[in-house]
């Protein structure tokens, strides 16, 4: 974690002194001499862009960001569509050079079953309670009909005629 | 000196606040009247003490007193007046003493009009209220003083991150917080109500107005954060799904889930035991939302703190309060009676679908946003979580509870009839079909998907229609009895079909958008046009210009459509001067159907600019929808039964309940 961070720190550092020596900026992502004459190549490489993330900055795709090394990474995209690669050769090359850090769309392996299978088990378990809780409240609510029921029912009858006259 | 007023106020609000965290909940456990007594004045004396402190702090930037080290790290003397004033919450230790500020406000507010409270329970709700506010004072105090000086003072200060400054600056975190903030007195609550082993009906219409009031500015804070994005970073996007988003985004999905099942608590006595663990869980996502924004482990552009001492404080805390909370939780959730029979098939029910898909929904942006820390924590192993996982697990959780939506609006309490609901929603199904149809023979292309989800968009808000021409005997009676009906529903059921509408049409700006969005990035040369989405858009060079603390590149576009002058947008590159830091803003045309949306870039070699066109449509919707949940919230908060006063009698009927 230090370790990144200090390798964030110091690549924010060297794209500040870059702004700040006012050295030619980049203020768009992907730039006019990107992009390539074929609109469907074109096309593949914008939807592969948005699954890589830039490295340098936090949680922006290469496609969104103004970061000279996206755009390196942008270049090598369509390097590679030009070159005739499949869309999974495209990004099995990136990782291969930067790891699955790169991807925004993390792979299913073990390491990230868990991720993947989460939301499907949250939902089991969060279906399930909810079925326990109406059984469980079903069967106290009947053990309970001797807490005075006519009240509260009543009470509830009393508050629905008062506010229906208030 | 009166920075020197500032700091003291703080030290002396966290005493106050110790004696409001002890004495009252003592005198609630001896049942001494006195001791109860003391929350009251406490709770306002501390409010009063922070707010001393933060106005110290303001003047100090809006006088530009760079012998403070906090002002002189966050401010300029050339900054305009508004941006030297948000500029105080535009740092770690100011945003905190406003955060703190927002929390004291809300527990004098309790104190002035939590009178109906019965004594032990405004004296804990008081108490645990205090005790927040001690953990925060004493947090700002040991390792984020905004008041320490400099000596000598420098001349100049360092200036305000560009972003930053702009008017969103002096709307977004103010809400944020308080929504956040708002949150604590659902926890408060449910502390006091676990401590005194006893909820019932008037304890979650006490609860209500205060979480629909968090909810509300957590509403319209991260909409306006959203606006923010799409309109300063400058590629057009609305929602990132950037970690400290998700910070925000989960208590808002919590809030929401906890707004639903008070309701059945208010009504129906029923969930009391779930409702306590959402108010408890609702609040420690805020508390973790600051969490990761203040300790630096997400390291993106919000945290301005990345500092770990300061890191593990706040998990510190964060471990006391959501630990202790589950802690007496578990102790004593039992203790509490649940009521309320109800079959599956009925506005408990629906009420309990939306919980469980809620539920699931913050569970999965929780494990999306934590997974890659736990992970390289465990392992060492680098992954990132981005926009595609969450598209993919999120969305698909949305599709049901869009779904079921309008159904759950139309189903009475206990048991209801699925079929007559269906029936009395046809014309909504039937409009979102035309709705989906007409989307498709305009747009006339894919992804095919798309007219689908839209339809979802216009069912739900046809729905909301829907219940309220129904409720009113839209069709059955004459037309003055209608009117005379529609304008004698209960606020809150015009609350419920305004957010309800507005969530349907943030759907449909959301799938539009998405969907249908165009974009040219293009190289031009002054007289070189370029043409997106049936507009013409003529480049006429870039001018110089000048801001007050900043130059700029101003590119010019003039706006045509069919051969009629449209507009002309302005798209610019600015350079501030401190920090010299560029920003790029958009050049937007609002129109009915969507924004046409421009950014200038570089100026190319061969004497040319890169351009960068959106067609964004029918954006505007998404942030209109977050509107309209506010002033839903609004009006159901306006609501008699919810106002201040009228639970007196739910009080009484309750106390004759329990006898």
């Amino acid at each position: 974690m230090t370790h990144a961070g200090k390798w964030v720190a110091r690549w924010a550092s060297a794209l500040a002194l870059t702004l700040a020596l006012g050295l030619p900026g980049t203020a768009l992502a992907v730039q006019p001499d990107e992009v390539l004459p074929d609109p469907r190549l074109e096309a593949r490489a914008r939807v592969i862009s948005a699954d890589l993330r830039c490295l340098v900055c936090q949680n922006q795709s290469i496609d969104d960001s103004n970061a000279p090394l996206a755009r390196d990474l942008r270049l090598l995209v369509r390097e590679r569509l030009n070159a005739g690669d499949s869309d999974k050769a495209v990004l099995d090359f990136v990782v291969q050079r930067y790891g699955d850090f790169v991807l925004l769309r993390p792979p299913v392996n073990t390491a990230t079953l868990v991720l993947w299978l989460a939301p499907l088990l949250l939902l089991i378990g969060a279906c399930a309670l909810a079925a326990r809780h109406m059984l469980i409240g079903a069967r106290s609510d009947t053990a309970g009909v001797d807490d005075t029921p006519l009240s509260a029912e009543e009470s509830r009858r009393l508050e629905k005629l008062l506010k229906q006259k208030g | 000196m009166t920075v020197e007023i500032g700091h003291f106020a703080l030290i002396l609000a966290l005493l106050v606040s110790l004696v409001q965290t002890i004495v009252p909940a003592w005198g609630a456990r001896i049942g001494e009247q006195r001791l109860m007594a003391v929350a009251t004045p406490a709770a306002i004396a501390t409010f009063v003490l922070v707010l001393i402190s933060f106005l110290m702090l303001a003047e100090a930037y809006v006088t530009s007193d760079f012998s403070v080290a906090n002002v002189w790290n966050n401010s300029h003397s050339a900054k305009p007046f508004i941006y030297r004033l948000s500029g105080v919450w535009g740092n770690h230790e100011g945003s905190l003493l406003l955060w703190i500020l927002i929390l004291v406000l809300f527990g004098m507010a309790v104190a002035v009009f939590g009178g109906y409270l019965p004594a032990s329970l405004k004296a804990n709700v008081l108490s645990v209220q205090g005790s927040v506010a001690l953990a925060f004072l004493l947090f700002i105090i040991l390792t984020s003083n905004p008041f320490e000086r400099l000596d000598p003072a420098p001349l100049e200060g360092r200036g305000l991150n560009p972003i930053l400054q702009d008017p969103a600056l002096a709307l977004h975190p103010p809400l944020l917080y308080a929504g956040y903030v708002g949150f604590s007195m659902a926890f408060s609550f449910a502390i006091a109500a676990l401590i005194e082993g006893r909820t019932d009906a008037a304890w979650a219409r006490w609860v209500r107005p205060w979480t629909l009031a968090a909810w509300m500015c957590l509403t319209l804070g991260i909409a306006i954060g959203s606006w923010w994005a799409y309109y300063e970073l400058g590629w057009g996007g609305w929602w990132f799904w950037d970690p400290v988003e998700n910070a925000s985004f989960m208590p808002w999905l919590a809030g929401t889930a906890l707004l639903h099942s008070a309701v059945v608590m208010e009504k129906r006595e029923s969930l009391k035991v779930w409702t306590i663990l959402l108010a408890i869980l609702t609040f420690s996502l805020s508390l973790m939302g600051t969490f990761l924004v203040r300790s630096g482990v997400l390291s993106s552009v919000h945290a301005f703190a990345v500092d770990p001492e300061r890191g593990i404080f706040i998990l510190g805390i964060m471990i006391f309060f959501t630990g202790g909370g589950l802690a007496l939780f578990a102790a004593r959730a039992g203790a509490l009676r649940q009521g309320g029979l109800f079959s599956p098939i009925s506005r408990e029910g629906a009420l309990v679908l939306n919980n469980v898909l809620l539920a699931t929904a913050t569970g999965t942006v929780l494990i999306g946003t934590l997974y890659p820390l736990a992970l390289e924590a465990v392992t060492g192993a680098k992954i990132s979580v981005g926009a595609p996982y969450f598209n993919l697990t999120f969305g698909p959780l949305m599709v049901p509870l869009l779904l079921a939506m309008p159904f759950g609006s139309f189903l009475g309490w206990k048991r209801a009839d699925l079929k007559a609901a269906g029936e009395r929603l046809l014309f909504a199904a039937g409009i979102a079909l035309v709705g989906a149809v007409i989307a498709l023979a305009v747009v006339q292309r894919g992804p095919w998907a798309a007219p689908l989800a839209l339809a979802l968009g216009f069912w739900v808000m046809a729905g909301a229609v829907s219940e309220i021409l129904f409720r009113a005997r839209f069709g059955q009676a004459g037309s003055a009895e209608v009117m005379r009906r529609m304008f004698n529903l209960p606020r809150s059921a015009w609350g419920a079909a305004w957010s309800h509408f507005g969530v349907g049409l943030m759907v449909t700006g959301i799938v539009a958008t998405t969907a249908w969005q165009s974009e040219k990035i293009v190289a031009l040369k002054p007289g070189e046009r370029a043409e997106i989405a049936g507009y013409t858009l003529e480049f006429r060079g870039v001018q110089p210009g000048r801001g007050p603390n900043f130059s700029e590149e101003i590119g010019r576009l003039v706006v045509s459509r069919d051969g009629q002058p449209v507009t002309e947008l302005l798209p610019s590159k600015r350079l501030y001067d401190a920090p010299r830091q560029p920003t790029t803003e958009a050049g937007i045309h609002v129109a009915l159907s969507g924004d046409l949306y421009a950014i200038l870039g570089d100026a190319q070699s061969d004497g040319g600019h890169a351009i960068r066109l959106y067609f964004n449509p029918l954006v505007r919707f998404i942030w209109l929808g977050a509107v309209l949940m506010f002033i839903g919230g609004a009006f159901s908060l306006s609501d008699r039964r919810l106002r201040v006063g009228a639970p007196r009698k739910a009080r009484k009927t309750a106390a004759v309940a329990a006898e």
